[in-house]
């Protein structure tokens, strides 16, 4: 057909978003590994790792924008590359969250885990697998996934509350505790953010794929739940 | 599909047939009043013919028979009573290529109205046409001088200004920017905008990016199906639709690019 080397440049962007996307997935899963282990270095290789994050969303913005402005893309294509701007986005603020834990991490210097983290890698286990499929149901607009994903939010919300009223138990039972576990929640919270994300970028293919732009469940209330 | 406008023209069931050859088949569909409605499509699949078919200039080609109606204002033009003149007086055209008279500037804008016996002030409908058109200010010292020393944009808007001073309700655009340059090009969009306060624009455009920035409807033109030369049109709705989430698949691969 028609438009070769437009076909070859959209795949190439939709494949630099996969590869943004792992890098994400793979930030996520490692600053909770960290915290974990209490592993400073680790920690810091994360935060470095995040201008690549950063530099690889603009290089997509960036090849997005020349693709709208040299081929004038319509329907299915302009929708493709529009919600590929959106999702670059979401990528790069989950990377920014990864990037908060790895911070958490150094920030508790000395300091010892309140607890061992059990919920806390749950999570991020979780973030990961919804955001790789998330990615792949993106790549394949496959709707009925990208539709389905977003009702997993409710298991990460879950898990949220958890660790929210174990940590909060902690406090009261002895308020010298506070620092320590505002730490562990705030990490909790980034987690649960990534989840919300993920609703975002099911929503933008379900958009991709039909031109409807539904909110799904998950995305809208994930400040609230907070 | 537009509950805020009047409907100006109505077509429906209409075909065209050039001796045994159809050129349209069993088009039906309304033309909002005061808004820009495109017409695209691949070439040849009969967009200019649909446009003629809104004034009735099929009726100049002697091989050309048109069956089905057009309402203009609930009125079918094709009624045997109607005068294909006066059709024209209220349904005017613009071409592709310009084609002014090789006369004067003001004889130009002047002519139409002179031959429909117009009585008012003339110097006023000149000024107020080409004002209209946009063009008032370039040649507003240079009314006697002739038309064919105009650039080609010029002539472009001085043929508007001639169809505006017969005040007519619709104007007829056949590809009017196709041979003009790209800054010529975007003050006739831009004209168009402010026309379209006044009057029903119905415009051909093979340029997709045209149809996407100037209309508010958009027709889409095929051969209706495969084998068949005879076109008709397979979608129509607001042209952020038509550009954006398209319903019909061969829309879809018109403008994406990978029709043909
Ligand atoms: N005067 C005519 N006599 C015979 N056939 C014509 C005439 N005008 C157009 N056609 C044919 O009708 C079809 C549609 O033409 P036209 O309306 O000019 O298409 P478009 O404007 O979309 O390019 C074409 O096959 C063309 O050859
Ligand atoms: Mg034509």
């Amino acid at each position: 057909m028609l438009r070769k080397t437009f076909e070859t440049e959209l795949q190439q962007v939709k494949d630099n978003v996969l590869f943004l996307g792992s890098l994400v997935e793979q930030a996520i899963l490692d600053s909770v590994e960290a915290l974990k282990k209490r592993d400073m270095d680790a920690s810091r290789r994360i935060m470095e790792a995040d201008r690549e994050i950063n530099a690889r969303r603009f290089a997509i913005e960036n090849q997005v924008m020349v693709l709208i402005a040299t081929q004038q893309p319509m329907a299915h294509d302009l929708r493709l590359l529009a919600s590929i701007l959106e999702i670059a986005g979401e990528l790069e603020r989950m990377g920014d969250y990864a990037k908060g834990i790895a911070k958490i991490n150094i920030l508790m210097g000395e300091q010892p885990l309140l607890k061992p983290l059990i919920d806390l890698p749950r999570m991020a286990q979780k973030d990961a697998d919804m955001l790789h499929r998330a990615l792949t149901a993106f790549l394949d607009e496959d709707v009925e996934t990208a539709r389905a994903i977003p009702q997993e939010d409710d298991e990460v919300d879950a898990l949220y509350n958890q660790i929210y009223r174990e940590l909060i138990t902690f406090i009261l039972q002895d308020p010298t505790t506070i620092e320590r576990a505002n730490w562990l929640l705030w990490a909790a919270h980034n987690l649960e953010r990534v989840a919300d994300r993920v609703t975002n970028i099911c929503e933008r293919t379900i958009f991709i794929a039909t031109g409807e732009m539904a909110e799904l469940d998950g995305a809208a209330n994930g400040e609230e739940n907070a | 599909m537009f509950d805020k406008h009047e409907i100006a023209l109505s077509v429906k069931n209409l075909n065209v047939d050039y001796g045994d050859f159809r050129a349209l088949e069993n088009i039906s569909l309304e033309i909002p009043a005061r808004q820009i409605t495109a017409i695209i499509g691949p070439s040849g699949c009969g967009k200019s013919t649909f446009l003629r078919c809104f004034n009735r200039m099929n009726d100049l080609v002697p091989t050309a028979r048109v069956t089905g109606e057009v309402l203009f204002y609930g009125q079918n033009i094709y009624d045997s009573k109607v005068n294909p003149v006066e059709v024209r007086r209220h349904i005017g055209m613009v071409f592709q290529k310009p084609n002014p008279f090789p006369k004067s500037i003001y004889e130009n804008v002047a002519y139409g109205a002179r031959i429909n016996g117009y009585k008012g002030n003339m110097d006023e409908l000149v000024e107020r046409s080409l004002r209209a058109a946009a063009l008032w200010d370039e040649v507003k010292d240079d009314l006697k001088k002739s038309a064919l020393a105009l650039s080609g944009g010029q002539q472009q808007r001085l043929c508007i200004a001639r169809a505006i001073a017969v005040e007519p309700q619709v104007i007829l655009m056949d590809e009017p920017a196709s041979a003009l340059d790209p800054i010529a090009t975007l003050k006739i969009e831009e004209l168009m905008q402010e026309l379209k306060k006044d009057y029903t624009i119905v415009i051909v455009t093979h340029n997709m990016q045209q149809a996407a920035r100037v209309s508010d409807y958009t027709a889409m033109m095929m051969l209706s199906k495969e084998g068949s030369r005879a076109g008709t049109v397979i979608e129509f709705g607001p042209t952020p639709q038509i550009f954006t989430s398209p319903r019909d698949r061969r829309t879809e691969d018109y403008i994406t690019g990978r029709f043909g």
